[in-house]
């Protein structure tokens, strides 16, 4: 059942997908109420199916982990709409729409995996690891789109186009902004969802094995987040070098989320 | 004809005629009740702002009223020179200036907001007193809806058209909110000044001044309540500011992309916006290469505003293609509504029914004297009379209620007069 609710709320965000199309070509009032109410509804949806999900097995931790592309999409829309609540804008989800749409679509068609839990694995701290990592990842997702309207931005901008299908995204101090809060709430997340992680690990395996390609990349990934982090904070990067920055740690986030195929101890495929 | 309307504006009046004929808003509402006392005028509306004074009447059993006499009555003037600065409408051409006065798309800055305000007062006053009520208050209500839709559907109303305030539309952009911003004003000149003048008054927290001549700069900072600077400090002050407006006569440039660099390194790479007014240009063209510093010099500002212009002319056009769709429409209506053409093929019906069983009958009757063949006719004619008077007059007492179309409705369906009417609908306007 929870399968079904969920392809009811990836009906709701193909709404959203329809509006982030459009919205590339010309602005529409009504498409962008429409689309943000069937996004509301589909997040009630996901919701359910994401409550359903945990209800069935019986088990929060193990139906985070089954369900963690949906989990993900859900965190995504929900840090959208923060942003939509504080800053009024849609933009963002020119991006944020097709992506939610993807993880939605992946989660509503794949099988489910298979994962089993070791014995003596610490549960507790697994569902930390997966809860605070999955809103650093949405985080990241935000932050990077902001960076990529900035760019757009900043070049509509220094090209003198004043006028036309770009100018109703946010100020470029705006779009700043919302990137670089996302991305400060997300490096906490994303910090203390390794250490949970670690944690986890250590228990499991006893030792943490660097060279696993899942342990790697997201230690890459994470000193990407804090070089980011760092020259924002430092120097005040933004425009170009910051949206390099951001696509480097998106890329790595993405590569991370796809080791867990081909990782010997963070799967969850069966070997 | 039904809807009236007589005015001057802008373009037809100059100031001094216009001024002699606006109403004081508190003198609107007797003015109002004048109009409805005005033989052959069944509801009034009048609308007086500064730059148009109009009236709007919807006369009884549409036979039309004089309104010039009515407006030279009222304001006691002579004809002869107030009759070149009227123009008058009736009918269709009456309801589309009044979609296209609420659209804004008749006023002298075209798609400013104000007028749909002016409007609602006026229609709210003369409802106060009872001179809105039936037939007028649908075509108000329906223009603020027309208003309304041109509003949200074109961008008429949106883009700015002077180079201040494409400045402020740029710093916005940039920006966002311009509260607590500083801004640079380097040299002096009524644009950079008005420029400037638009900036504070947008939001913009202070501003520093500098010029060749120091005394300038203090008289100029006293102006704006801000503070002057010493021109050899320009370059180490000028970081602070978010904005930087130029219109120094320096016969080369003043900011290079060295300092520019400079200033954000020093600002930590927060945008900052240069507005170069000068000619020779004081700012170098390969800042605007920076990342965060962004250029504009009067042929982008000028250029803007131009591409404004024609934005805005452009969507004009498809507000006025609105407005002719919304006139169609309510036209429609008004027919619908038209009590006319329902009576006419009422009494078509009943007299081909009449026709119809006077020729069933008249074999049985045998031959009829001239006299019988008359009292037939008035006994008939009599009894089909009779029958129609009520719904007749019952239409006709409708006409003037907004509820109009459920009793016409209720008598086309009693009597079966659907297809006559459409049939007769395609044959020309009922009016």
């Amino acid at each position: 059942m929870s399968i079904f609710w969920l392809r009811v709320a990836l009906g709701l965000y193909g709404v959203g997908l329809l509006y982030a199309l459009v919205a590339l070509t010309r602005t529409s009032d009504l498409l962008n109420r429409v689309a943000l109410h069937a996004a509301y509804l589909g997040m009630v949806f996901h919701l359910v199916s994401l409550t359903e999900g945990v209800f069935f097995s019986g088990h929060t931790t193990l139906a985070m982990v089954h369900n963690s592309e949906s989990l993900l999409a859900f965190l995504i829309m929900a840090v959208f709409m923060i942003v939509y609540m504080i800053y009024q804008t849609t933009s963002p989800g020119i991006i944020v729409f097709p992506l939610v749409f993807l993880l939605t679509f992946l989660a509503a068609t794949r099988q489910q995996p298979f994962f089993t839990m070791s014995p003596g694995m610490r549960t507790g701290w697994l569902f930390a690891h997966i809860g605070l990592i999955f809103t650093g990842y949405a985080a990241l997702v935000l932050s990077f789109c902001a960076s990529v309207l900035y760019l757009i931005q900043q070049h509509s901008l220094k090209a003198k186009r004043t006028t036309g299908i770009l100018s109703r995204l946010p100020a470029l101090e705006d779009i700043d902004q919302i990137g670089y809060r996302a991305l400060l709430l997300g490096f906490p997340f994303m910090t203390l969802g390794l250490i949970a992680g670690s944690v986890v690990a250590e228990s499991t395996y006893g030792r943490i094995e660097f060279q696993d390609p899942k342990i790697l990349l997201s230690m890459l990934m994470w000193a990407v987040y804090l070089i980011m982090v760092y020259t924002r904070w430092i120097a005040g990067w933004r425009g170009r070098k910051a949206a390099v920055l951001a696509s480097v740690a998106f890329a790595a986030a993405v590569v991370a989320w796809a080791a867990n195929y081909f990782s010997s101890i963070h799967r969850f495929v069966p070997s | 004809m039904r809807f009236q309307l007589i005015g001057l504006n802008h373009n037809t009046a100059p100031v001094e005629v216009r001024e002699r004929l606006a109403i004081p808003e508190s003198r609107l509402p007797e003015a109002c009740k004048k109009l409805t006392e005005f033989p052959g005028i069944d509801e009034g509306l009048i609308l007086s702002t500064c730059n148009r004074v109009e009236i709007l009447a919807n006369t009884k059993n549409g036979a039309g009223a004089n309104l010039r006499a009515f407006l030279k009555s009222y304001f006691q003037l002579d004809s002869s020179e107030l009759d070149k600065h009227l123009y008058e409408y009736h009918e269709q051409e009456a309801v589309r200036h009044v979609f296209r006065v609420a659209s804004s798309l008749d006023s002298m800055v075209v798609g400013e907001p104000q007028i749909l305000g002016q409007v609602k007062e006026a229609y709210a006053t003369a409802r106060a007193v009872g001179a809105v009520r039936a037939q007028l208050d649908q075509l108000v209500t329906r223009a603020f809806a027309v208003a309304k839709r041109v509003r949200s559907e074109t961008a008429v109303g949106s883009s700015s058209v002077s180079i201040a305030s494409v400045a402020v539309d740029l710093a916005k952009k940039i920006f966002g909110n311009l509260a607590g911003k500083l801004v640079f004003l380097v040299g002096a000149g009524k644009m950079s000044e008005l420029a400037a003048r638009h900036l504070m008054a947008h939001g913009c927290a202070s501003i520093f001044v500098a010029n060749r001549t120091y005394e300038r700069a203090v008289s100029l900072a006293y102006k704006f309540k801000g503070q002057a600077i010493h021109f050899e400090d320009l370059y180490n002050t000028c970081d602070r500011a978010d904005i930087v407006i130029t219109s120094t006569g320096a016969p080369h440039a003043i900011f290079r992309r060295e300092h520019g660099e400079v200033f954000l390194n020093r600002r930590k790479n927060r945008p900052m916006f240069f507005i170069d007014i000068a000619v020779p240009r004081d700012v170098d063209a390969a800042m605007n290469k920076l990342d965060g510093i962004f250029v504009y010099d009067i042929d982008d500002l000028q250029q803007a505003v131009a591409s404004h212009v024609a934005d805005r002319r452009k969507e004009a056009e498809r507000a006025e293609a609105i407005v002719a769709l919304e006139v169609d429409r309510f036209q429609a209506r008004l027919q619908t509504l038209d009590v006319v053409p329902t009576i006419v093929s009422l009494q078509d019906h009943l007299e081909t029914i009449r026709q119809a069983e006077i020729d069933r009958v008249r074999g049985r009757l045998g031959p009829l004297s001239p006299e019988q063949e008359l009292a037939v006719e008035a006994l008939t004619r009599g009894i089909v009379n009779k029958i129609m008077h009520t719904p007749i007059s019952a239409l006709k007492s409708a006409a003037r209620e907004p509820e109009a179309t459920t009793v016409i409705d209720l008598v086309r369906r009693l009597f079966n007069l659907q297809e006559k009417r459409a049939a007769k609908s395609g044959s020309g306007d009922a009016d």
